[in-house]
């Protein structure tokens, strides 16, 4: 059992974030970058019954990049980031206005077909959840087997594939029958993404995929999440501002629903151009 | 004042001891009835009472073979009608529908579940005996299917709803379509809820002798014809129990014997798998 | 873009709802047998069927009368013995016992639950009967003799004996039922009057009891509808004789009996059309308690699964 106070990361102030951006070598520009954006957000809001959740919010996510939606709890963040899949739907007296282009099409059009759409867009949740009946390998292929596919080299080569992305590869390659829930907190979190992966998403949605693990799975998190940016489009939920700062390249700040600024984090962090943001990310907040 | 906290104090333990005797006087029954099956159903449970056609009157030994075959035989009937109309009828209600509706559905299957079972013997009598003109298997596994589906339903919505609503989500964030999400993953991850939901209500009607009584109408011998009136075990220990000869009462209570110990297995089987399940699923 | 996945969840969906409507289905279909059943007996008798005695298919001749008093009273004992037993032991289940004992006694009871009602009829035949006929009888007729429920010859068989059967076959699910209502008791209740120095017994009188009297009332009418449609062991000792007698010694017969005992012996139509109606009387009055009870029970405010607990 490792203990939280021995590896308890440094806190790292705002200031120092800067730095780490640089050292990593990622320091993305104010403005989004030439490459067509992954996802065009416009004046979208989102009901649940009568319950405005989301008001007006109108952003562009970048593609191949990492950006973070924060904001305190029950400022709409997760559910901003579930209508990027359709997810919120699950829910039930649904209602949106406004929206959602994904690669240029709007995922919300009548036609489309939400299924279609989450095979495009992966998510990873707050609780590791691999499926309880099902093995290692079984939980990482399920979403494939479940679509059709049949051909057994082509399974084989993409759970390997799949669990190297994730960088689990190495601890479970020996283990691949163990069931999925054996392996510890941040193994289950890193089977989970690589379970999302194996389908070939195009993006990757992650709703606080850390906050329910240690410091140093948290960390190994955080570095898979960079990793993956090179393939794939990370959307990332956290209540946790240091991560947002050390590992997204824009971020998102959403307060009551509204989207009060989006910017590059580095910016975000340290010359806010709104005062809620500053207070918030301060720490003097409500 | 001291008095009166004696007095309640009192009180309060009579109360205790009075309801310790009636919750004694409710299980007395249980053991009343189990140890004299022991003691008057033993001693005829024997190798011929398990391989063994009964023999006319007058004639000692015979056994009940066909019986407990026919029994199995309109379980299996039952379970082709109560197995897949419980089943999904009761992934409707855990997965699908409004809040009202199916308080509603609920609310009539809980209705249904309080039938007589004789009522169900009636029904499938006029539904499948008049028109075929013959009493059968088919029409008494019917009958027993019939009773098994709110039963079944109803557990089955239950244990479904056990299953974690993180599960539901990953299968369909990974693009799994909702139907095979819920037989994929739903169903599967609550398969020993939903075994565990069809072995009590397979149990619960294995016992039922209202229901068979102008459905399978019962038969002294072999039956190979699903068509034809069929032997079962609770029907066979009712007349045998009515009948006058000492030797059929001896046979009556071998078959008892072998009822409840069947049942009883079935219900401390359920009570293992289920606690397996609590411990893995939360 | 991938084919749609909309075709197989609509399909699945609608079958689903087709099986859980079912339930629905079947309520109607036992009401339409019966009813087409019986048409030509309710046309021939009427109202009559329901108040007239004489049950004689020889003569054509069919009053149910007798079923219903013989259903309602052997009801009615069985409702007197089981439910201050159940809900005693419901409360010591879940207020009074000492927690290492409660989940023993309610297997015992499961187990009690289980036993199908035909081997409780067996065993109230060879066993139950004999004893209450030299024992518990005549004491009864010593003390109580002079009423007419005791009085009269004492045969064993009897509808005193088909409700103590009944009350046996209802013991458990008013337990059960009971139980869970007061678990869904909520522990606040109970604190707030334990908080005013309450002893164990004035918290359950006080709190849980007058909290739950609705849901327990609930219970009680569900294990009324069992009563009322409870057959094998019933048949097996309440005697069978289509008669309304003052006297618990003597046999009655209740509407569930006569169907089990005659519906194979009935040889013309309107013998089989009368114990159709029969069904359908009981049908009526077993969907009127069940209806109630759950209506009692549901909105309570509280989950109670009274199909869990059979």
């Amino acid at each position: 059992m490792e203990s939280a106070a021995i590896i308890d990361p440094p806190m790292i102030t705002p200031v120092s974030l800067p730095q780490q951006q640089v050292a990593s070598g990622s320091e993305p520009a104010d403005v989004a970058p030439e490459r067509p954006p992954a996802f065009a957000v416009e004046r979208l809001s989102i009901f649940y019954g009568e319950k405005k959740a989301i008001e007006d919010v109108t952003l562009t996510i970048p593609s191949k990049m990492i950006t973070a939606i924060i904001g305190p709890s029950g400022c709409g963040k997760s559910t901003l980031l579930r209508s990027l899949n359709r997810m919120h739907e699950l829910a039930p007296n649904t209602r949106i206005e406004g929206k959602v282009l994904f690669a240029g099409d709007d995922i919300y059009a009548p036609e489309v077909d939400p299924v279609v759409i989450r095979r495009r867009i992966g998510m990873v949740f707050q609780k590791s959840n691999p499926f309880p009946t099902m093995s290692i390998a079984e939980n990482v292929l399920v979403g494939l087997k479940l679509n059709g596919v049949r051909d057994r080299a082509f399974l084989r080569e993409r759970l390997e594939q799949s669990l190297r992305m994730a960088a689990l590869w190495d601890e479970v390659k020996n283990d691949l029958h163990k069931p999925g829930i054996s392996l510890s907190g941040g193994q289950q979190q890193r089977l989970c993404i690589a379970r999302a992966i194996a389908v070939e998403p195009e993006v990757l949605l992650m709703d606080e995929p850390a906050s329910a693990l240690d410091p140093i799975a948290t960390a190994k998190i955080e570095e898979l999440i960079h990793e993956l940016s090179a393939n794939y489009t990370v959307v990332i939920v956290t209540h946790n501002m240091q991560q947002a700062g050390r590992c997204s390249d824009y971020t998102a700040f959403l307060y009551l629903g509204r989207l009060i600024e989006f910017a590059s984090t580095t910016k975000i962090f340290t010359n806010p151009s709104e005062r809620q943001t500053e207070d918030y990310i301060t720490g003097r907040f409500g | 004042m001291k008095n009166s906290h004696f007095w309640r104090k009192t009180k309060s333990a009579l109360a205790s001891a009075a309801s310790f005797v009636c919750a004694l006087l409710v299980i007395a029954p249980l053991a009343l009835v189990f140890l004299h099956l022991l003691r008057s159903g033993a001693s005829a449970v024997n190798w011929s009472f398990f391989t063994e056609l009964p023999k006319p009157v007058g004639v000692a030994g015979g056994g009940m073979v066909n019986a407990i075959a026919g029994s199995f035989e309109l379980l299996g009937l039952a379970a082709l009608v109560g197995v897949p109309v419980g089943v999904f009828g009761g992934v409707y209600l855990a997965e699908y529908g409004t809040v009202r509706g199916n308080w509603l559905l609920r609310f009539v299957a809980d209705v249904l579940n309080g039938v007589p079972s004789i009522i169900w013997g009636v029904v499938v009598y006029g539904l499948v005996v008049l028109r075929f003109k013959s009493f059968s298997a088919y029409a008494g596994g019917l009958a027993l299917g019939f009773i098994m589906i709110p039963l079944i339903m109803r557990t089955t919505e239950e244990v479904l709803l056990l299953v974690p609503a993180g599960y539901r989500e990953a299968s369909l964030a990974l693009g799994i379509s909702r139907w095979k999400t819920i037989v994929h993953i739903v169903m599967k991850t609550a398969l020993k809820g939903i075994v565990t939901a069809i072995l009590l209500a397979l149990a619960r009607v294995a016992g039922e002798t209202a229901p068979l009584l102008f459905t399978a109408f019962g038969n002294r011998f072999w039956n190979h014809d699903l068509s034809e009136p069929i032997a079962a075990l609770p029907l066979q220990i009712f007349s045998y129990a009515i009948s006058p000869y000492d030797d059929w009462h001896r046979q009556a209570w071998a078959g008892a014997l072998v009822l409840v110990v069947t049942i009883f297995f079935v219900n401390i089987l359920v009570r293992f798998l289920t606690r397996e399940r609590v411990a893995r699923v939360l | 873009m991938a084919p749609p996945s909309g075709l197989g969840d609509k399909v699945f969906k609608w079958f689903t709802l087709a099986m859980a409507l079912a339930v629905v289905a079947l309520v109607f279909l036992v009401g339409w047998q019966l009813a087409r059943g019986s048409s030509l007996a309710i046309r021939r008798f009427g109202f009559h069927f329901l108040a007239t005695s004489t049950w004689d298919p020889v003569a054509e001749q069919f009053g149910a009368l007798p079923f219903i008093y013989g259903t309602a009273i052997s009801s009615l004992i069985a409702l007197i013995i089981s439910v201050p037993l159940s809900i005693a032991t419901a409360v010591y289940l879940t207020e009074l016992a000492p927690l290492w004992i409660r989940q023993p006694i309610v297997s015992l009871i499961e187990m009690l639950a289980a036993i199908p009602s035909v081997i409780l009829g067996l065993w109230g035949i060879f066993v139950m009967i004999p004893w209450l006929r030299d024992h518990p009888f005549p004491f009864l007729k010593k003390i109580f003799g002079w009423t007419p429920f005791f009085s009269g010859p004492i045969y064993g068989v009897s509808m005193l004996a088909g409700g103590i059967i009944i009350a046996v076959m209802i013991l458990p699910i008013i337990t059960s039922v009971s139980r869970e209502i007061l678990r869904s008791v909520p522990n606040l209740q109970r604190e707030a009057a334990y908080a005013l120095g309450a002893t164990r017994w004035e918290v359950t009188r006080i709190a849980v009891l007058s909290y739950a009297k609705k849901g327990l009332f609930g219970a009680v009418i569900l294990g009324l509808g069992r009563a009322l449609g409870e057959t094998m062991a019933v048949t097996m000792v309440i005697g069978n004789t289509p008669q309304i007698r003052a006297s618990l010694f003597a046999p009655g017969y209740t509407l569930a009996s006569v169907i089990a005992n005659e519906f194979t012996e009935a040889t013309t139509d309107v013998y089989l059309q009368a114990l159709f109606e029969i069904g359908l009387v009981l049908f009526g009055i077993t969907i009127l308690a069940n209806l109630l009870a759950q209506l009692l029970l549901k909105t309570m405010g509280s989950t109670i699964k009274s199909g869990a607990v059979q």
